[in-house]
This record gives structure tokens, C-alpha cells and sequence, in this order.
């Protein structure tokens, strides 16, 4: 397979797409179980309380999601998405390095290695 | 928003967001419902002007819905990638899009990213406040000017050069050679895009204008496409740092994410079909207003 830089935004153009659409189908399902639950309770979003722990991490929000809790679903389904372009600069990596483009994999992976401090190394 | 009554004076008293006409205190599904209807006219008119959804959201979800300002970034952050993500299949296909530059310059907008995730934490939110207002009243002043590509020369710059940045787009004429220029300076000018973003959640279009049209010399039509690509990845570098701060709510990420989505994607099919320069004046007087409104509540302290 040739690769080109077109043929290469074509399909990071679909995964992201695709990132997106499986990212909100999570986010809907939280949502339809949240507000059910939960919709007819006051909301309050005056007062800054911060997150609950388990709604911070990845281990806590998987829990809560497999335990079918509607706000850990919809947290999973916006991991998903701030997972997406995240995928998206590992795939350009690849692609770089199929290329043979030696300085760009280096320019992809600090901006990968940024990434996942951002999503990991502050917590 | 648009005619989203003007209940301010009650703003600074009330504990809960009500319901303006009966004082009773909103249940979640009205506040789900609304914030989702009114971040979809966000996204929809963001998309139909070009201007982008995410500058007025946070002011949407502050000044109209009494939501803290860090949740209200948060939710914003979430969105801003959903639509820069959702859009890229639809541009890439124009064949605008410079994938090297954008990585390139995804080095600068993400370590500012992270550093105005931090900044976020630690200054007062009437801080983030009137840099919000500020930056709102100078994204409107630069949509008022005309989008019109400088007359570069056509002496490649060696930097850009070496970086393989020069690129050529597709135009009426058959493909349309462009030179990359003042790279150093465009790389500093996105780490400030960049700040700006992780400190207000939004996608930083206006200073991009100044660092990849003006200083860059980037043709329109390529610096758009490629800056939209660059928004998400900048977008999520500070937003793993919002969710584990615990600044990322479900219950208010969940109708923003999902209306803007929806809007951006509405206004991006009817974006072809309309003329949008009276949209586009109309919007740039919300945004003057918004802008206005977030430096007033600052100054007063209701932010």
C-alpha cells in the first residue's frame, strides 16, 4: 500500500468521525438512564463541588459503568472522545514512519507523549 | 440565548438556576433539555458563520444558567473536540488540509494546552472571566475584517523548507503553490492559542487567524481546514486534566457535547446553501455583547 498524505487524511478522517459517533452512542445511553433516575431532582451547578474520585479516573468510570450507573456511562463515553484525537496522532506516528519520514514520527510523538501526560500524568 | 429573557438582575441572588417565569427551582430534565437546545443553536450558528460554537458556550452557560465557570470550561473542552472531530471527514475531502503543518504546530497549541489547564486551577475565576470577555470582544473585532489572503512572495522560506511545509491546494486555476513563512513566530503565537484554549475550554480560532493567516501567510481556505484538525488534538491534551481535577460533569457535558454535535454537524450541510454575511454581523453583536457581559459580572464578582 502507497501512502500518501491525502490517502493518509482520508482516513484519519474517518476514525475520527468514527470516534465521535460511538463516542455520543455512549453518552446518549448514559444519558437516557441518568434522566430517568435522576430527572426530576433539582439541578444545581451554581456551586463548585469538583467530581466525585470515582468520576475521575479511568478505573473509577469503568467501574461505574459496568455497575450501569447513567453519569459514569456518559463519563465513559467522553473518555471515548478525548480519547479520539489521541488515536488520531498515534495513527498519524504510523503513517509518518511508513512514510519514511523520520523528523515528523519525532514531531508526532512529543505531541503524543504530551497527550498522554495530559490524560494519565496528572492524576 | 438569542432571546433567552434577560433575568440578570436575579443572577447574583439566586441559588439555584429557575425557571424564570415561575422562580421554582429547575428540575435536571428542564436543565438538561435547555442547556441542550441552546447549545445546539450555539453549534449551528458556529458552523453556519464560521466563528465556532465553543466562544459563546461558556458565556451561555454562566451568565444564563448560573453553571461555575469551571464546569461550564469543561463541558466546553468536551464539545470543542466532538465538532473539530466530527468535521474532519467532511474537510479533509477538500483536499485543503496540511497535515505537516498542523503537526507541526500541535507541539506548541498542546504544551499550551497544558499549561493553561494549570493556569486554570490556580487563579481566581474572575481571572478566567475577563480574560473570556476580552477574548470574546476581540474574536467579534477580527470576524468584522474580510478573510483575504495576503499577497505572499513566492521566495520559500528555508525553515519552512526544511519542515516540508510549502504545499499546494486545489483552486479553479489547477493547483495552487503556497510558501510557508515566519515559522518561529507562528509557533509562538499558537503556544498562546493554545493557553488560551486550555484556560477557556475554547477552540482558539481567532488567535489562530493571527498566528497561521497573518504571521504564517497560510493560505485561507488551507489554514482553516488544518486549524480545525488542530483544535481537537489541542483540545484534548487539556481536557484529561479537567477530568481528573473533576472539573468534567456528566450531567452538564452530556446535552453540550451532544447539542453542539448536533448543531455544528446541521449548520456544516446548510453552511453550502445560505449566504451568511448578515448572519455573520449578527452573531459578531452577540459575541460583542457576550463579551461585555462576562468582563461586567467579573468586575462585579458574579463570576
Amino acid at each position: 500500500m502507497l501512502w500518501t498524505d491525502q490517502k493518509v487524511e482520508v482516513i484519519i478522517g474517518n476514525l475520527l468521525r468514527a470516534g465521535v459517533l460511538l463516542a455520543a452512542g455512549v453518552v446518549l445511553i448514559g444519558a437516557g438512564i441518568y434522566l430517568v433516575r435522576h430527572g426530576a431532582e433539582p439541578a444545581d451547578y451554581r456551586a463548585f463541588r469538583g467530581e466525585p474520585s470515582e468520576l475521575r479516573h479511568l478505573s473509577g468510570i469503568v467501574g461505574d459503568a459496568m455497575a450501569l450507573q447513567g453519569r459514569g456511562i456518559i463519563q465513559l463515553g467522553l473518555l471515548l472522545l478525548i480519547a479520539t484525537p489521541i488515536a488520531r496522532v498515534a495513527f498519524s506516528t504510523i503513517a509518518f514512519a511508513a512514510e519514511r519520514d523520520r523528523m515528523y514520527v519525532g514531531f508526532t510523538l512529543i505531541v503524543l507523549t504530551v497527550l498522554i501526560y495530559g490524560l494519565v500524568g496528572t492524576s | 440565548m438569542p432571546k433567552a429573557a434577560r433575568p440578570a438582575t436575579t443572577a447574583g441572588t439566586s441559588q439555584t438556576p429557575a425557571l424564570w417565569h415561575t422562580g421554582r427551582p429547575m428540575t435536571i430534565l428542564e436543565f438538561t433539555a435547555l442547556v441542550w437546545l441552546g447549545s445546539f443553536v450555539a453549534g449551528f450558528l458556529g458552523a453556519l458563520t464560521g466563528l465556532g460554537g465553543g466562544v459563546v458556550l461558556v458565556p451561555l452557560l454562566t451568565l444564563f444558567f448560573h453553571v461555575d465557570i469551571r464546569y461550564a470550561v469543561g463541558a466546553s473542552l468536551v464539545s470543542v473536540i466532538a465538532t473539530s472531530s466530527g468535521a474532519a471527514a467532511a474537510y479533509v475531502k477538500e483536499g485543503f488540509s496540511n497535515i505537516r503543518i498542523g503537526m507541526f504546530l500541535e507541539i506548541a497549541t498542546t504544551l499550551g494546552a497544558l499549561l493553561g489547564a494549570f493556569v486554570a486551577a490556580k487563579v481566581p475565576t474572575v481571572a478566567i472571566g475577563l480574560i473570556f470577555g476580552m477574548v470574546l470582544l476581540y474574536s467579534a473585532f477580527l470576524s468584522s475584517r474580510p478573510q483575504a489572503d495576503l499577497p505572499g512572495d513566492d521566495k520559500p522560506d528555508p525553515l519552512a523548507t526544511r519542515l516540508r511545509m510549502n504545499g499546494s491546494y486545489p483552486s479553479l486555476t489547477g493547483p495552487r503553490q503556497y510558501y510557508v513563512r515566519r515559522v518561529p513566530t507562528g509557533f509562538g503565537l499558537m503556544f498562546g492559542a493554545g493557553t488560551l484554549s486550555g484556560l477557556l475550554g475554547i477552540g482558539s480560532g481567532a488567535v489562530k487567524v493571527l498566528a497561521m493567516d497573518q504571521a504564517m501567510q497560510i493560505p485561507f481556505k488551507v489554514s482553516t481546514t488544518t486549524s480545525n484538525f488542530m483544535i481537537g488534538v489541542t483540545a484534548a491534551a487539556s481536557a484529561g486534566i479537567y477530568l481528573s481535577r473533576g472539573f468534567i460533569d456528566p450531567g452538564l457535558a452530556m446535552p453540550v457535547m451532544l447539542g453542539v454535535l448536533a448543531g455544528s454537524l446541521l449548520g456544516t450541510r446548510v453552511l453550502a446553501k445560505t449566504k451568511t454575511q448578515h448572519l455573520r454581523w449578527v452573531f459578531s453583536a452577540v459575541i460583542v455583547v457576550l463579551g461585555i457581559e462576562m468582563i461586567y459580572h467579573a468586575v462585579t464578582g458574579r463570576i
